[in-house]
């Protein structure tokens, strides 16, 4: 369908003007709240910045806030001004509006806009990601991107100050967590204190079905797979506090329940706590299967009887 | 002149029509509200413990569980009774302490035990003294792998109680083949306090055997199901 | 003289069939709903025997109490009984007896107790497919308000726990079963013949299948509340699933059911869409909703098989102890993530491609304007699902599984929403210098541009691997899925309904109860989930029932928002129901002067769609073009349908 030439100069002109207009508003607008976004809530923003993690999961979310408020108000200014200014008014009812079947020009601009920016996201979340050591999400069992002290187990004995991580291990089991400290004789506790200021090694496996082990605080989360053990590295800094631990992943009927509190606490605290926790559960921890990275139930004769269970020999116990 | 709605020859007014609306629309809130009422909420009933006759601020709960539970839709699961003001045993497992009370309880265990996945709930937490007195006896730690075994346990994680419960021998001429049992047939008797905390709250505790025998790691049938190995402490004001 | 056009479904004559050596099949009943209950009934219960009969001595059966292979059976047989007794299977049996089959007569105007049967006539079949979704629907959205009674206090308990799980899992299931054939069904099967000008589908009895596969799933799911449930969600994870009692099975069964009808449906839409197109129906000239229904039918029948797949060893696992979903005896769990994923992010684009599509069917009408950059819509609907088969690991980013793919599917989920922005290049295209009229479809139109927007952005949070460190599994994602599945499909679909009840049942929706309904259910919506991205940031998991107690607040002004959505939603059945029962204001034949083909037959719209074969002339889309003439020929002379080709698009 031709146009006359003056219907095209009328067009672009028209586009012209109010293009400009609604581009002015919508550059202000996002100056206004990308400065809001980026200097008053982003020291605020989840997670919060107890790990190395935790703050670059925070910066992380900051960059993709600041990048999204553009693209909002891009609709939202446009579309409000063409609800108020395109609307049929009372008497136009019976009116078309302009023949547009497309524009080129604005397509490509689109097009290509929108590939870049995505892009840019998909190129900014990779280097995020491996740049900060998968940034406390569960790796499996041989991660390449954690840091290399996440990968050489047993790990030698822990120190406050030293540069050999903690390795704590989290057993999810319907519907509790309990934690493993191989470094500490293989003690189990239902406590969670971690030292400041150190690395920190999760093992994280379940006994039954799947759970995720969530530190909040931590910015750490990762899927508890029986008979898999899921690695999750962070390094904690001085900043001391409690954390949540809240399990993650749908896992039975007290799964709305399943969590407990934790606490990083000064390191040399730490040191004094796990000795003492040693030795209290000595008794207890002499019961339990030797330190391993995944624990199969049915050994333990524990199964329901679903399956055979089988005696550490291998030999079949029946109910 | 609008043409009339004809349903099989039959001319409906528009009252009729509303009338039939109506109707319908009353009988599927009925069902609804039989659906939500008559069986979503059912839900075990609550007993609440008695005070002590002899002891100053504290109450006394008095339990027992069982291999079957003998009474409600399923008599073969593993299921606790618990003694209300009457005397009598009531299938549930939703008990109501006050606040600020210590809380003796008296549990008559009549299943047979057995190891446990997770050896570490073996030991005793949360109780005062750290023990707990099995026919008797103070202990701190149960060995699941030896003897009878645990065969159940009363863990309420918020309140940081965990109590491992001995088992019978399976075996035993006199083992209560279904509930409610009597202190005839073959049991032990474990008894603990704890403090009910400041507060008024309610507290989940569940059993850490996955003893749904016939489940996939144990934890279907009645570990899924509210009133047979999981429930509430309600601690009220 | 007009020139019959149709493909050949000509009733053959009696004499033709005797020279043959054939013979018409004696009428058999049509069977209905009730027969088909019936049917149900009886081999419901010889399927449970069976299984009695077969499993009752296992061990895992004496030791539980409970036979899943007689629940499996019993179900499966039950579903065979039900089509039975509808009739699905007259006309096979009838072919291989050697009879010539009939097809149940088509009624010249449709009756209500019609709907109740199994009828071959599409159009009955939409309408069936629109009272069966709205009544999953209304099913799902009680359960959503349990669920947000329950959120009011994160102690106070008004559920038990087992209760409340069940209610969560059947509220996810049964929306994601309805969802996907919310478009589909209702409006692809009522609309698709009219919109390319065709007479009929490709197969009538596949669709009344689909259509009666999703009914016996519904009541299969359904059962689930009164068999104790199933507590693994609608996503089903293994080895939970494998832990389950009878209500897991009917998950399982029901679920398979869906899919089948699906599968189903699907092949009767592909095969239409490619051959029963009129003369003159170039694939540029098609309208938006059947491309987008089309590329979403494709989609199906290349995802719904995995599924199948993986409830069936989820079968298998569940009755006959078979190991493939846990890992103590050589399995994986991860197995079954692998395989439900697979099917599970397409499946959320079977949701929002219908929904997109229905969208920018309904924009040009209100704007009067043509389709901005049609070519655009249509590449981004089959972009989209191309990509959709790419990404499904970023449901398990945490998962430990394959965790140096990361970064590949971080890349092809960002890039999947460089088509999903198509639509807002094309919608605000389509508002420039256009003449909106803000008629009752037209605001919820604009309500899912709205909601979208939302959903869209915070999925790339989401697709971003350290945000999704923080956000996976949590409130931020479920605020997310319900703004792009409720937000932009339930809210099309809502626009739709009220769109086409002139064309489907000659009567006009109240307006003004429209427009209070529709506010209510906008202003409703976003307060109950806007609020719900920070309760997500802040810690809260999904499916959860305690909750920290400094986000109860967040939680009761969600919940009390979730109220007043059920009220809109309220408002706006009660208003479909009211206008269709007792008001029946008269429709005109187009009172949205919209130029598709189908509101061009008129209402009542005749038996066979349109008396002879029409000749497309143009695009549906040309408003606005002065001397553009009409959409199609609906009485094409001889040399008309010769000539196929040509003419503006």
């Amino acid at each position: 369908m031709a146009l006359t030439q003056q219907e095209l100069e009328e067009r672009k002109a028209f586009a012209r003007t109010k293009g400009w207009q609604i581009f002015a508003v919508w550059l202000v607008l996002t100056a206004i709240v990308d400065y809001l976004v980026w200097f008053v809530w982003g020291p605020h923003m989840p997670p919060g910045t107890m790990t190395t993690s935790a703050a670059a999961q925070q910066f992380d979310f900051k960059v993709l806030a600041a990048l999204v408020v553009p693209v909002l108000f891009m609709v939202w200014v446009y579309g409000g001004f063409a609800l108020v200014n395109f609307r049929a008014r009372k008497g136009e009812e019976d009116e078309d509006g302009i023949v547009l079947f497309g524009n080129r020009k604005v397509q490509g601009i689109w097009y290509v806009a929108s590939t870049v920016l995505v892009l840019g996201l998909a190129v900014f979340g990779t280097y995020e990601l491996i740049g900060n050591h998968d940034i406390g999400s569960g790796s499996g069992p041989s991660p390449i991107w954690n840091y290399s002290w996440a990968k050489a187990t047993p790990q030698g004995p822990y120190a406050p100050g030293g540069t050999t991580p903690l390795v704590v291990q989290v057993i999810a089991q319907q519907w509790r967590f309990t934690y493993r400290y191989p470094q500490f004789g293989g003690m189990e506790t239902t406590e969670l204190y971690l030292p400041t200021n150190s690395r920190i090694v999760f093992d994280v496996t379940s006994l039954d079905v799947i759970h995720d082990f969530w530190a909040y605080q931590l910015g750490v989360k990762a899927d508890a797979n029986p008979d898999v053990n899921n690695i999750a590295t962070t390094e904690t800094t001085s900043q001391t506090g409690r954390i949540t631990v809240r399990c993650d992943e749908l896992c039975g009927i007290w799964h709305g329940a399943m969590y407990n509190y934790g606490e990083v606490i000064p390191a040399s605290q730490f040191e004094t706590w796990a000795q003492t926790m040693e030795a209290a559960n000595a008794q207890v921890t002499k019961l339990l299967p030797p330190f391993a990275l995944t624990y199969t139930p049915s050994y333990s004769g524990a199964g329901g009887g679903y399956y055979p269970s089988y005696d550490p020999n291998g030999h079949a116990v029946s109910y | 002149m609008r043409k009339p709605y004809v349903v099989r020859g039959l001319e409906l007014s528009k009252g009729a029509r509303a009338g039939i609306v109506l109707v319908s629309a009353a009988v599927a809130i009925g069902l609804i509200l039989f659906g939500i009422f008559g069986y979503l909420r059912t839900y075990p009933p609550t007993v609440a413990a008695t005070p002590s006759p002899t002891q100053p601020n504290t109450v006394d709960l008095t339990l027992q569980v069982e291999g079957a539970v003998g009474t409600g839709p399923h008599p073969q699961w593993v299921g606790w009774y618990a003694k209300d003001a009457a005397g009598k045993w009531v299938r549930t497992t939703i008990w109501q302490v006050p606040e600020k009370t210590y809380v003796h309880v008296t549990v008559y265990e009549y299943d047979s035990g057995g190891p446990l996945r997770n050896p570490y709930w073996g030991k005793v937490l949360g109780t005062q003294g750290g023990v707990i007195y099995l026919n008797g006896k103070p202990v701190s730690v149960l060995d699941a792998a030896s003897g009878n075994g645990v065969a159940h346990t009363i863990d309420a994680p918020t309140l940081g109680l965990n109590v491992p419960v001995w088992g019978v021998n399976g075996n035993a001429k006199n083992f209560c083949q279904q509930g409610p049992c009597n202190p005839s047939e073959a049991h032990n008797v474990i008894t603990f306090t704890f403090y009910s905390g400041n507060h008024p709250h309610e507290y989940r505790w569940q059993c850490f055997i996955p003893c749904g025998v016939g489940y996939l790691m144990g934890n279907g049938g009645p570990m899924q199901e509210t009133g047979y190995m999981g429930g509430f402490i309600k601690v009220v004001a | 003289m007009a020139v019959e056009m149709s493909p050949s479904a000509a009733i053959v004559d009696q004499r033709d069939l005797e020279a043959r050596g054939l013979r018409f099949a004696r009428e058999w009943f049509t069977g209905n709903f009730f027969t088909g209950l019936v049917g149900g009934a009886i081999f419901y219960a010889f399927g449970h025997w069976l299984g009695n009969f077969i499993a009752s001595g296992y061990t895992v059966v004496v030791n539980s109490g409970q036979n899943e292979v007689a629940i499996y059976l019993s179900l499966m047989f039950g579903t065979v009984g039900f089509l039975a007794g509808l009739g699905v299977f007259n006309y096979p049996i009838e072919k291989l007896l050697g009879w010539e089959p009939t097809d149940p007569p088509k009624s010249k105007k449709r009756t209500f107790w019609e709907h109740f049967t199994y009828s071959t006539d599409h159009k009955v079949v939409g309408v069936q497919y629109l009272f069966v979704t709205l009544l999953f629907f209304l099913t799902g959205g009680l359960l959503a308000l349990a669920i947000r009674t329950e959120l009011l206090s994160p102690t106070y308990h008004i559920w038990a726990a087992d209760t409340y799980i069940e209610v969560v899992s059947e509220h996810g299931t049964i929306m994601m079963a309805m969802a996907t054939s919310l478009v589909l069904g209702p409006f692809g099967n009522y609309l698709i013949p009219l919109m390319i000008g065709s007479k009929k589908m490709a197969f009538p009895r596949l669709e009344a299948t689909s259509l009666w596969l999703l009914v016996a799933a519904y009541m299969v799911i359904i059962s689930a509340l009164w068999q104790g449930g199933f507590q693994s969600g609608w996503t089903g994870y293994a080895p939970l699933s494998i832990q389950g009692g009878p209500g897991q099975s009917d998950y399982d069964v029901g679920f398979a059911l869906v899919g089948l009808g699906m599968i189903v449906g699907s092949l009767n839409m592909v095969a239409t869409v490619i051959n029963y197109r009129a003369p003159g129906m170039k694939w540029s000239r098609l309208p938006i909703l059947v491309w987008g229904l089309l590329t979403t039918a494709f989609t199906m029948l290349l995802s719904v098989p995995v599924f199948a797949d993986g409830l069936y060893v989820m079968g298998l696992d569940r009755a006959v102890r078979t190991s493939m979903l846990y890992a103590g005896h050589g399995g994986s769990s991860f197995l079954w993530q692998n395989l439900f994923w697979f099917f599970g992010h397409p499946e959320v684009y079977l949701m929002a491609m219908p929904g997109f599509a229905m969208l920018m069917e309904l924009l040009p009408v209100f704007a009067r304007k043509p389709v901005f950059a049609y070519k655009t819509s249509a590449a981004g609907m089959i972009g989209i699902a191309a990509l959709s088969f790419f990404v499904w690991q970023h449901h398990l980013f945490m998962s430990g599984m394959n965790p140096d793919m990361r970064p590949l599917f971080m890349l092809t989920t960002e890039l999947i929403s460089i088509p999903t922005g198509f639509l807002y290049l094309v919608g605000m295209g389509t508002l420039w210098r256009a003449k909106i009229r803000f008629e009752v479809p037209m605001l919820f139109v604009l309500a899912v541009f709205w909601n979208f927007l939302w959903g869209g952005v915070t999925g790339v949070f989401n697709s971003d691997v350290p945000v999704d460190t923080l956000v996976h599994g949590s409130y931020f994602v479920l605020s997310h899925f319900h703004f792009t599945i409720m937000g932009q499909l339930v809210f099309i679909v809502l626009g739709a309904i009220y769109y086409y009840t002139p064309l489907l049942f000659g009567v006009r929706m109240n307006d003004k109860l429209g427009k209070v309904s529709f506010w209510i259910t906008f202003l409703g919506f976003n307060g109950t989930f806007l609020p719900l991205f920070m309760v997500g940031l802040l810690g809260q998991p999904r499916r959860v029932f305690e909750y920290a107690l400094r986000l109860q607040h967040l939680d009761q002004f969600s919940s009390i928002s979730a109220y007043v959505l059920g009220l809109g939603i309220l408002l706006y059945v009660f208003n479909l129901i009211w206008s269709l029962a007792v008001w029946r204001t008269p429709a005109g034949p187009n009172p949205w002067r919209s130029e598709g083909l189908e509101w061009q037959v008129g209402y009542p719209v005749p038996p066979d769609n349109f008396e002879e074969i029409p000749v497309v002339l143009r695009s549906p889309y040309m408003y606005g073009v002065p001397d553009r003439g009409p959409v199609a020929e609906l009485h094409p002379s001889a040399e008309q349908a010769a000539v196929v080709a040509g003419g503006e698009e």
